[in-house]
């Protein structure tokens, strides 16, 4: 393998996995579905007597 | 169940004994002694508990019966270990300006101190806040009680045996010779054993939960448990010379030696130094300032990307070395790229803070929260522009890394656990408010003054440094020699000791404060003004 | 109400997601190194430590002196300069562990080699402010006092014979022998130990013939640092980084 190889693998398939990996993770997060279920999360140490 | 320990603690006191008996050198003898005395108390430990009644019950919030007793025991060695690991600082910071402080013994020269200091403050008091945060926190987001009745003991006083294992083996001389990673074979796999069980009551304690989230702060958590398990196996791989003698040689050499070491050292920082210490920020931050974290979506974010990013920033410790170009490159491009979760975390912690920053001015443990979540910003800042292959050139080799590791490991790492053991003694011991405040806040400035003095000095002497080490006079010839850098470094080192003095004094203060606090003291001058603890309940 | 089984699947799952995700840059980076020509190719003249410098090196790291050297010559004009070659990727091959350190408190040592006499070396571990005013080093009085005391030589060249390390049967049956011919020129093996270790410096190395003391190891593996390959004849083509 030389530097050649690596940084084209970076550059292409390397950039692609990144990037949908990236996708991947903000659209769970910023998913209107999900958006009652973080707010009831972050509450969780809030309601530690109830 | 308990029968089982016992039996476990008798074949490690034969063990150790044995080991000790069939010895090849004085550390393995000593060690074996340790292992088997350690072994005789737990066992005596066992039986003892076997014959008291048990406690009643205590009901905390919810009506469920916490394990705070380990809390409280954490507390205790966290903040122990912390007073010893900063002293163990200031002794070499003032060696390394006054080298006869090294009394010309073996036992207290600065080559083996200084693994000891570092080990100290990071295994010692670090991973202690670590284990204790994350007993509490699992216990409480989970709405259960930890798992395992003797398994969280174990993990507590095993882990201070291993402490102990490794600092008197660094005293004698018993080192791998790896940075952060310097205890010898048999300790590791001490630790290994521990850290499986530390796992596994914290997945037990998940297991049982109540809530069907699993809160951002344990995911951290998680993180940081399974990633060191990893790294700290891979990094320890080694070949001992005997089985009765301390000596090993690594699996690995050379190249892929260096590179496994410092994607190990690397992620030591992201992982533990990092990702368990944003676990204790996501908790302590909104539970001190009573509000919910800023942005769950973005924690989410924040966690993904943070452990993603962090795991290929090793190479970045190798730059301009015998390690691959393209290796280097990658480090650096993963450690420039990090900055953006860094800072998502950041934000997030500050601005959990929005609509309330008055409590900065009423309560000086939020001060202590918050001043970290900002240093933590300015060292992921400072983190990726030394990891641009120009700027290290100039900076490797350099104090301006030591300048940037202690504005982390004191501004950061120190300052959250400071915030987190102001918050958590007066919870555990159920007590109606801290000691005093004013001695918070005095602790505060304390420090920060030793902070500033501290990374301020480090700057300056390892800029400095780097110039003087490249400097060209007009024949074209290098100009310092390099005992005339060393000379020059002098009045850096000691402004450097001095503000380490500075925060050792403010954790003696802390120190004090938690003492008094535990044993329910309330300053007769404060009475009244205090922050008061919401969940103290009277009754318990 | 999600039941308990789903529960306990999560955390799971949450565990090996992180697992994967960490994994996936220390393969990336970390297995090539083990194939790669330029990390894995050998350079004329590296050769695995004499019993006596491996045990030199033992107190090297034992005292901990990687914490303020380095051994890893960058290869920048100024370091060129001060230090010498850069250091090649071949010349720590048989390091277990690697000491390329991380910080200069005091210079690079991946060269040292030659550049001081034993004497230098004895007056300078004993006390390191008779011969550099400046320094900060503690100085190491005991080495020079303690005799050189290992276990069985032989068993620590098996050891490292397991990792990786091309030491013959005869180096390991002659590594008790060696252990000494190499502080006695007088001694009957010289050339066996010459022929074994192309290079070593065979000579009593802290001024004191009477014993070997650990003094002896310590001089004879920092004397030979960097002095392994001959840069007048090395090929840099050849041999890339």
């Amino acid at each position: 393998m030389s530097f050649q190889e690596v940084s084209q693998f970076a550059q292409t398939y390397g950039l692609v996995y990144l990037v949908v990996l990236f996708l991947i993770v903000v659209a769970y997060a910023l998913w209107p579905k999900n958006k009652d279920k973080f707010d009831k999360a972050a509450h969780i140490p809030l309601e530690e007597d109830k | 169940m308990n029968l089982l320990w016992i039996a476990f603690s008798i074949i490690g006191a034969v063990l150790g004994l044995l080991l000790s008996a069939k010895a090849q050198d004085q550390v393995m003898m000593i060690h074996g002694m340790i292992f088997a005395a350690a072994s005789v108390f737990a066992a005596y430990a066992l039986i003892s508990r076997h014959y008291r009644a048990a406690p009643t019950p205590v009901e905390g919030p919810g009506g469920i019966v916490y394990n705070t007793e380990i809390v409280r025991y954490g507390v205790v060695a966290s903040t122990f270990w912390g007073v010893v690991g900063f002293l163990v600082g200031v002794v070499i910071a003032f060696q390394l300006a006054f080298p006869v402080l090294n009394l010309d013994l073996p036992w207290t020269s600065f080559g083996r101190l200084r693994p000891l200091h570092t080990s100290a403050v990071i295994f010692a008091f670090g991973g202690n806040i670590l284990l204790t945060t994350s007993f509490h926190v699992v216990q409480r987001t989970s709405r259960a009680r930890l798992a395992g009745d003797l398994s969280p003991w174990f993990v507590f006083w095993g882990y201070q045996l291993f402490i102990v294992l490794a600092a008197t083996g660094y005293v004698l001389g018993a080192t791998q010779g790896k940075e952060y990673a310097e205890p010898e074979w048999y300790v590791d796999l001490w630790l290994t054993v521990v850290w499986v069980v530390y796992l596994l009551v914290f997945l037990g304690t998940l297991w049982k939960r109540q809530e069907k989230h699993i809160y951002v702060a344990n995911w951290f958590y998680l993180a940081f448990i399974v990633t060191i398990a990893m790294l700290h196996i891979v990094n320890n791989l080694s070949m001992p010379v005997s089985v009765f003698g301390i000596k090993s040689y690594s699996l690995f050499s050379g190249v892929q030696d260096a590179l496994t070491q410092w994607w190990y050292g690397h992620n030591a920082v992201g992982f533990f130094l990092t990702a368990g210490f944003l676990a204790i920020m996501y908790y302590f931050v909104p539970k001190r300032a009573e509000r919910p974290v800023y942005s769950y979506r973005l924690s989410i974010i924040h966690f993904w990307a943070l452990i993603f990013l962090y795991i290929w920033a090793g190479p970045h410790h190798l730059h301009y070395t015998a390690l691959p170009d393209w290796s280097q490159t990658l480090g650096m491009t993963f450690s420039i790229m990090l900055w953006m979760p860094s800072w998502g975390g950041m934000i997030n912690g500050l601005m959990t803070l929005s609509g309330a920053w008055d409590k900065l001015r009423t309560d000086p443990v939020i001060r202590f929260l918050v001043t970290s979540v900002a240093f933590y910003g300015m060292s992921t800042f400072e983190g990726p522009l030394m990891s641009v292959k120009a700027v290290n050139a100039l900076s490797h080799y350099t104090d301006w890394t030591i300048g940037h590791v202690h504005s982390g490991a004191l501004g950061w790492v120190a300052y959250v656990s400071f915030g987190a053991l102001y918050f958590l003694v007066p919870v555990v011991w159920n007590r109606k408010s801290l000691y005093s405040d004013k001695l918070v806040s005095l602790h505060f400035w304390v420090s920060t003054i030793g902070i500033l003095l501290y990374i301020t000095a480090m700057w300056v002497s390892g800029i400095l440094q780097g110039l003087m080490w490249r400097a060209y006079d007009s024949f074209g010839f290098l100009e310092y020699s390099f005992s005339e850098t060393v000379e020059a470094m002098h009045p850096f080192y000691v402004i450097r000791a001095l503000g380490g003095v500075l925060f050792l004094i403010g954790s003696l203060i802390m120190a004090y404060n938690l003492w008094r606090t535990a044993r329910g003291d309330v300053r007769s001058t404060e009475v009244g003004a205090l922050n008061l603890n919401p969940e103290f309940a009277a009754g318990r | 109400m999600i039941s308990h089984k789903v529960i306990e699947k999560n955390s799971i799952l949450m565990l090996v997601l992180t697992l994967l995700v960490v994994s996936i840059g220390g393969l990336v980076e970390i297995v090539p190194l083990f194939y790669l020509e330029s990390t894995i190719e050998k350079v004329k003249g590296v050769r695995p430590y004499s019993p006596l410098e491996l045990a030199g090196r033992n107190i090297y790291i034992r005292e901990g002196c990687y914490n303020c050297h380095s051994q890893m010559v960058r290869p920048l004009r100024d370091e060129a300069e001060r230090y010498g070659h850069y250091s090649l990727a071949a010349e720590s091959m048989y390091d277990h562990p690697f000491q390329w350190g991380s910080k200069r408190t005091g210079p690079d040592l991946a060269r040292l080699g030659g550049r001081y006499s034993d004497e230098w070396h004895t007056t300078h571990m004993r006390n390191p402010r008779d011969v550099v005013p400046e320094s900060v080093m503690p100085s190491y009085p005991w080495l020079e006092k303690n005799e050189l005391k290992v276990p069985d030589i032989a068993a620590d060249l098996i050891a490292n014979r397991r990792v990786g390390v091309p030491y013959t049967d005869e180096m390991i049956e002659q590594a008790a022998a060696d252990l000494k011919t190499q502080v006695n020129p007088d001694a009957d093996d010289v050339d066996g130990l010459l022929a074994r270790y192309p290079k070593a410096q065979v000579r009593d190395f802290d001024g004191n013939p009477e014993r070997l003391s650990e003094l002896d190891a310590l001089i004879a593996y920092l004397q030979m640092l960097g002095t392994l390959v001959d840069f007048k004849s090395y090929d840099p083509e050849q041999g890339q980084r």
